[in-house]
């Protein structure tokens, strides 16, 4: 829809070259996808991140880098590796999009992850393939965290005003574990009301288990060792408290309650299984 | 900077927040549409250098540069239509048509791997309200259903609709795909609390936003009370609203308008307004409203309709026949239990929205989206004082109504502004403002209690229905009383009664909507007598078919007064036959493997009154013109509802031409007789019974002359093509007209038909489904319409209206969901929170028509609009019931509100 209030669209560069001072009013535009499908009567200004010319994938022996302005569509099409078989996660979590494939091709993963949804599946994804956020300030300065700490809350950040995300960066050691996938939404292919990712070491042991969508903020899970049923209950329920869980119209928190314990059981038990 | 569109280039810019949608259709390209304006239903869809995108997500300066090919620009140079355009032509992927340019920009951009692979998840952007997808699927996948039109032979034939081409092409015109001079908007401010007193408003920061013309409050306004519910006659519904008023009544009311140059300054104009409100304890719940000293939503100064304002009543109805006890008494298992049905709103595509002028010769005019112009117009003269010959209102395409549209709810304000700025003004809802601030359908909790012998005869029936009007009562009784009637109709029984309340509450208001109230009774008393026949070990088809009402029966509910009300054709055994043997053939369709499903099948019947108890009639004006083809002019609009081909379809088979060669002028006040409007499934039963007198008439009228100008015997003239063969000379309509005319004589005439008597249609629907024991997932593995329409005119339309009725249906049932919080503000009013169904949700259903000629409908038809949504919900609910061993009671059954049941009785099976 038209954004009346917006006066003036500058390009992101003009920032990092002093040009233009962040002030109230401002945002930074990715693709758009979200900003343009609501009204935003507080916005003056939209600071264009397309002029930053970032590449959108760069692959290596250590892993991944997913530039902030990536699209969903470029993500989608990357290939994956043999070596790292937690890559089809990439494709599970781009479908989990409630947005068309249309809108993929123009929505980013950082625009994703900034809007910081509890149904935003590139929060999901980074978060269980151990990712690490690169920040940027307003002075050029980089910070870095953990995907699990960014997001604090429904549509809330660790971001400062200025502030923006330049890439994630998933470690090979995270692609080159077997994952398992479950998401459940209210409608065919509707938005995810929980979508749950188990990882696991190649050669077993080690367990990690990534709650997102059912939950305001991702939850994760670490076992040093497989765990049985009843640890992961009591794990998850330690985590997760009856009011933790996220409340919308797209399900009722004791629902994901439900599923999520529902979700994770199954993923436990496909991972203790053999390694394909 | 310039931008290129279609292979032309524009020099314009767009503003810096704009996006392209909005651009595209400043530069003309109206064939890009808005149904939600941020991103969920692909109406807006278009190509960016070959790239599909939703255009209303395009921040417009990014298209630069770049080839911009919209539904315009996809036919070939020389006008040939992409092979996407002609298979949705060859299939009529549509109904209104308001979706079509943005299914096919992005069926067009697939592959055929895409298309075979994943047709769900390429379509996942894409809404349409009105097919419930399946002549979509068909147009994708290249099968073509129309059927070639022969003269005389047009009745029966799956023709196609006659704005087909220009709906394909993104040349069909809906209300707002036009640019006038000087045009101005209008936006609203609407009321932030549920219920309050207006105590003051201080306009003048709006005034002095730069653009902006005017703000109206309820000062400005006609202090008249109206309701905006259309019927023929509008003593059938309260007087309890003022244009703008000074009590607020729900979230979303609109308190002050806004005029400006742009939509833009009209939007700061709204955020400058400066409204002090005394805020007043709201009510939400119908049952808590009628208690003493619950708040009172419209004082007793209000209009004498209202039965009993302090207890806000709107309406209650009480009636029955025989004695209820005695039946109770006599029975041997009786059955009672209370089912709720909740909100759901039309979506249909097109948001409300008109414009309005006064010509120069000082006439008001106004085009709009509305089911009934002409009832429009008799508002728009009440209320401004004016002249029926001083107002035209008028509608050209209408992008989908279901009942959302017999309501006006811009035009007085666009007409206000119109006379008081003199220029044109333009109003558009938003996706927002149609859920917050339009209506829904009503929500009603019915109670039903039966009593049967062991045989399974009904003794007693007994309904107890409370309505929730909303804040208004457009609508709120004659949806009662229809809710009253035909559910209860549907089955003999000496013993009835009814109880029936309709209750205003701070809540938005609720309207018409397909079913008009019945949708929800027939979904307790459905569920009911499946409950019934499980009591008595009886097989459910059984249980009703002993029951329901035979050929020659009265249809009883509310009492013994004489009806206009009969039943013109019966089909309801050979429905019931079809579903039956569907059911039991199987579709080869199983549940998913594992032990996780449970399975289950029901059924139920629907009964629906082939016209409206209110008045309602239709002028139909037919000539021949003087290239030998024919003209129709008649006031019903065209919202995808089919009626149009239908009516030529009528013209063409009597005039013994094919339906193309009947040109129609319609839903135009100044341009065509009176008609009350497109509603209540009138389209069939009235206005083409009309069309169909018209057509006989002038068939006779042009044979007589025919005849006489010949001087060949009367019986020896037919008509033939475009000609008239009189023994052995063929005469060219065109060339019989020249004489006729010559000669003193018209070959031009109108004939009226009326809504009295009526017929009664029926349906009948049953699911097999399978339900997750852990999750509550439901899929629906086999579906089964079948429909007695009378004569099918047009069996490819036909099937639409039942595949999209089912598909509404189905959506209301399981995905829709409106929710409202304790301040009473809809939480959800985006199509990406209020989840219609997409191509993924919906199954194919199996449709049978039953082989029946009515003898009170026109060629033997009835109406089928709106009846087929009725069994839909409850053959859901017993079939739910079938699989799991737990009734629901409540709508809608989403995993997460019918899950915990469900797992404690099955959940621990395998676990
Ligand atoms: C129909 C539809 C369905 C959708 N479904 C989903 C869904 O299922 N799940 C979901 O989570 N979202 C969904 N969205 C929301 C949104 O489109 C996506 O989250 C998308 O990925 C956002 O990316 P974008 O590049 O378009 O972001 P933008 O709209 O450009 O930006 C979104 C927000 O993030 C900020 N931002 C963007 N990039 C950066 C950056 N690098 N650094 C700092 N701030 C930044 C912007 O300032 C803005 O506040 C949906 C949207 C639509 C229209
Ligand atoms: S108008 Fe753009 S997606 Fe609905
Ligand atoms: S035809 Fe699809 S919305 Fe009307």
């Amino acid at each position: 829809m038209n954004l009346n209030t917006i006066e003036e669209v500058r390009q992101a560069t003009a920032v990092a070259g002093g040009d233009v001072e962040w002030r109230d009013g401002d945002s930074w535009l990715a693709g758009g996808t979200w900003l343009f499908s609501e009204p935003q009567p507080y916005l003056r200004r939209l600071l264009d991140l397309r002029a930053m010319g970032w590449q959108p994938l760069e692959s290596s022996d250590g892993g991944l880098r997913v530039a902030a302005t990536c699209t969903i569509a470029a993500l989608y099409a990357f290939p994956g590796r043999p070596d790292w078989p937690a890559s089809f996660l990439i494709d599970e979590c781009c479908r989990a999009f409630l947005a068309s494939f249309k809108i993929w091709n123009t929505a980013t993963v950082g625009g994703n992850i900034c809007m910081s949804l509890p149904a935003g599946p590139m929060i999901s994804l980074t978060t269980a393939l151990e990712g690490v956020y690169i920040i940027q300030g307003l002075d050029g300065a980089e910070r870095q965290m953990p995907a699990l700490d960014f997001v604090t809350g429904n549509h809330q950040n660790v971001l400062q005003p200025g502030e923006l995300l330049r890439a994630i960066d998933l470690p090979a050691a995270a692609l080159r574990k077997r994952a398992a996938f479950r998401r459940m939404s209210m409608t065919h292919m509707g938005r995810s009301t929980a979508l749950l990712i188990g990882t696991v070491l190649p050669q077993g042991g080690a367990f990690t288990l990534t709650v997102s969508a059912a939950t305001p903020r991702p939850v994760q899970i670490v076992f040093a060792e497989a765990p049985d049923a009843r640890a992961l209950r009591e794990r998850l329920n330690e985590a997760i408290p009856d009011d933790g869980y996220f409340d919308d119209v797209h399900g009722a928190p004791e629902y994901r309650k439900h599923i999520t314990h529902y979700y994770a059981e199954q993923i436990r038990a496909e991972l203790a299984g053999a390694p394909a | 900077m310039s931008y290129h569109v279609n292979g032309k280039t524009f020099s314009e810019n767009p503003a810096a927040g704009q996006c392209l949608r909005t651009f595209l259709r400043e530069l003309g390209w109206f064939g890009v549409k808005k149904g939600c304006d941020a991103g969920d239903c692909g109406a807006c869809s278009v190509w960016l250098d070959g790239v599909p995108v939703h255009s209303c997500l395009i921040p417009a300066y990014r298209a630069e540069g770049l080839q911009i090919t919209t539904i315009e620009g996809l036919a070939g140079e020389n006008g040939d239509l992409h092979p996407m355009q002609r298979q949705f032509l060859d299939a009529q992927g549509f109904q209104c048509g308001f979706c079509t340019a943005g299914m096919i920009m992005t069926a067009a951009s697939l592959s055929a791997e895409d298309i075979q692979g994943d047709l769900a998840r390429h379509l996942k952007g894409n809404l349409c309200r009105c097919t419930g997808y399946h002549a979509i699927e068909d147009a994708i996948h290249g099968v073509k259903t129309v059927e070639e039109d022969r003269p005389g032979a047009s009745v029966g034939t799956g023709v196609g609709a006659p704005a087909g081409p220009e709906v394909v092409t993104g040349k069909a015109r809906y209300t707002l795909d036009t640019t006038m001079e000087g045009m101005l908007h209008l936006k609203v401010l609407r009321a932030p609390h549920a219920h309050a007193k207006i105590v003051s408003i201080d306009k003048s920061a709006a005034l002095a936003v730069p653009g902006v013309h005017a703000v109206y409050t309820w000062q400005d306004v006609p202090r008249k009370l109206y309701t905006t519910s259309i019927h023929e006659d509008f003593r059938v519904d309260p007087n309890d609203t003022y244009m703008l008023d000074n009590i607020v009544r729900f979230v979303g009311q609109r308190i002050v308008a806004v005029v400006a140059e742009s939509e833009a300054a009209a939007e700061e104009g709204c955020r400058q307004v400066v409204v002090e409100y005394e805020v007043l304890p709201a009510v939400f719940d119908p049952e808590e409203a009628m208690r003493a000293g619950a708040p009172v939503v419209h004082d007793t100064s209000g209009d004498q309709f209202i039965r009993q304002p302090e207890r806000n009543i709107l309406i209650d109805i009480h009636g029955g026949i025989g004695d209820v006890e005695t039946g109770f008494a006599a029975a041997d298992v009786i059955h009672e239990a209370t089912y709720g049905t909740h909100r759901g709103q039309h979506a249909h595509l097109e948001t409300h929205c008109s414009i309005s002028w006064v010509d120069e010769d000082g006439r008001l005019n106004v085009r709009t989206t509305s089911q009934s112009p002409f009832i429009c117009r008799d508002k728009l003269c009440y209320l401004f004082g004016l002249g029926l010959q001083n107002v035209r209102v008028f509608c050209d395409r209408v992008g989908g109504g279901f009942g959302g549209k017999q309501e006006v709810l811009t035009e007085d304000l666009t007409a206000l502004a119109a006379i008081n700025t003199g220029r044109p003004v333009q109003w558009e809802f938003t996706r927002e403002e149609q859920f917050s601030a339009s209506t829904v359908r009503h929500p009603m909790q019915t109670t039903v209690k039966l009593g049967a012998t062991r045989d399974g005869t009904l003794t007693a029936i007994q309904m107890r229905v409370v309505s929730n009007t909303g804040a208004y009562g457009n609508h709120g009784g004659e949806t009662l009383y229809h809710a009253c009637s035909e559910s209860v109709g549907l089955y003999r029984c000496p013993n009835k009664k009814i109880d029936a309340f309709a209750v205003y509450t701070n809540t938005l208001p609720s309207g018409a909507i397909r079913g008009y109230g019945l949708t929800q009774t027939l979904y307790a008393v459905e569920c009911a007598m499946d409950e019934l026949a499980r009591a008595l070990e009886m097989d459910p088809f059984d249980l009703r078919q002993k029951n329901v009402v035979r050929p020659g029966d009265p249809m009883l509910s509310l009492g013994e007064e004489a009806s206009d009300t009969e039943i013109g054709s019966y089909g309801l055994d050979e429905c019931a036959t079809q579903v039956r043997d569907a059911l039991a053939r199987g579709n080869g369709v199983a549940a998913p493997p594992g032990g996780d499903w449970l399975t289950g099948q029901g059924i139920a019947y629907a009964m629906h009154d082939a016209a409206p108890p209110t008045e309602h009639r239709s002028e139909a004006r037919l000539r021949v013109l003087e290239d030998g083809a024919f003209e129709l002019a008649i006031g019903t609009a065209e919202f995808g509802n089919g009626t149009t081909t239908q009516h030529v379809q009528i013209a063409a088979s009597t005039l013994g031409t094919v339906a193309d060669r009947v040109r129609v002028v319609q839903s135009d006040t100044d341009k065509t007789g009176f008609d009350t409007g497109a509603f209540a499934s009138t389209g069939t039963f009235v206005a083409s019974k009309a069309v169909w007198l018209a057509a006989e008439a002038l068939r006779e009228r042009i044979l007589d002359f025919a005849a006489s100008h010949t001087q060949v015997g009367r019986d020896m003239c037919r008509l033939d093509a475009a000609a008239v063969i009189c023994g052995e000379v063929r005469i060219p309509l065109g060339d019989l007209l020249q004489a006729a005319e010559t000669s003193g004589h018209q070959l031009a005439l109108s004939r009226r038909a009326y809504g009295s008597p009526r017929s009664v249609a029926f349906n009948v629907h049953g699911f097999r489904i399978a339900v997750h024991r852990v999750t509550g997932e439901i899929i629906i593995l086999q579906s089964v319409h079948a429909a007695d329409a009378g004569t099918v005119i047009n069996p490819m339309q036909l099937r639409g209206q039942v595949e999209g009725a089912v598909a509404q249906g189905i959506g209301w049932a399981l995905y829709e969901r409106m929710v409202i919080d304790e301040t009473g503000k809809v939480v959800n009013p985006q199509f990406r929170n209020y989840r219609i169904p997409a191509y993924a949700d919906i199954p194919r259903t199996e449709i049978f028509f039953a082989d029946t000629h009515d003898t009170i409908g026109p060629l033997g038809a009835k109406g089928m609009g709106e009846c087929p949504i009725n069994p839909v919900a409850p053959a859901l609910a017993n079939a739910l019931e079938d699989a799991t061993g737990i009734r629901f009671h409540d709508l809608p059954f989403r995993p997460d509100l019918i899950y915990r049941p469900i797992f404690e009785k099955h959940g621990m099976a395998t676990a």
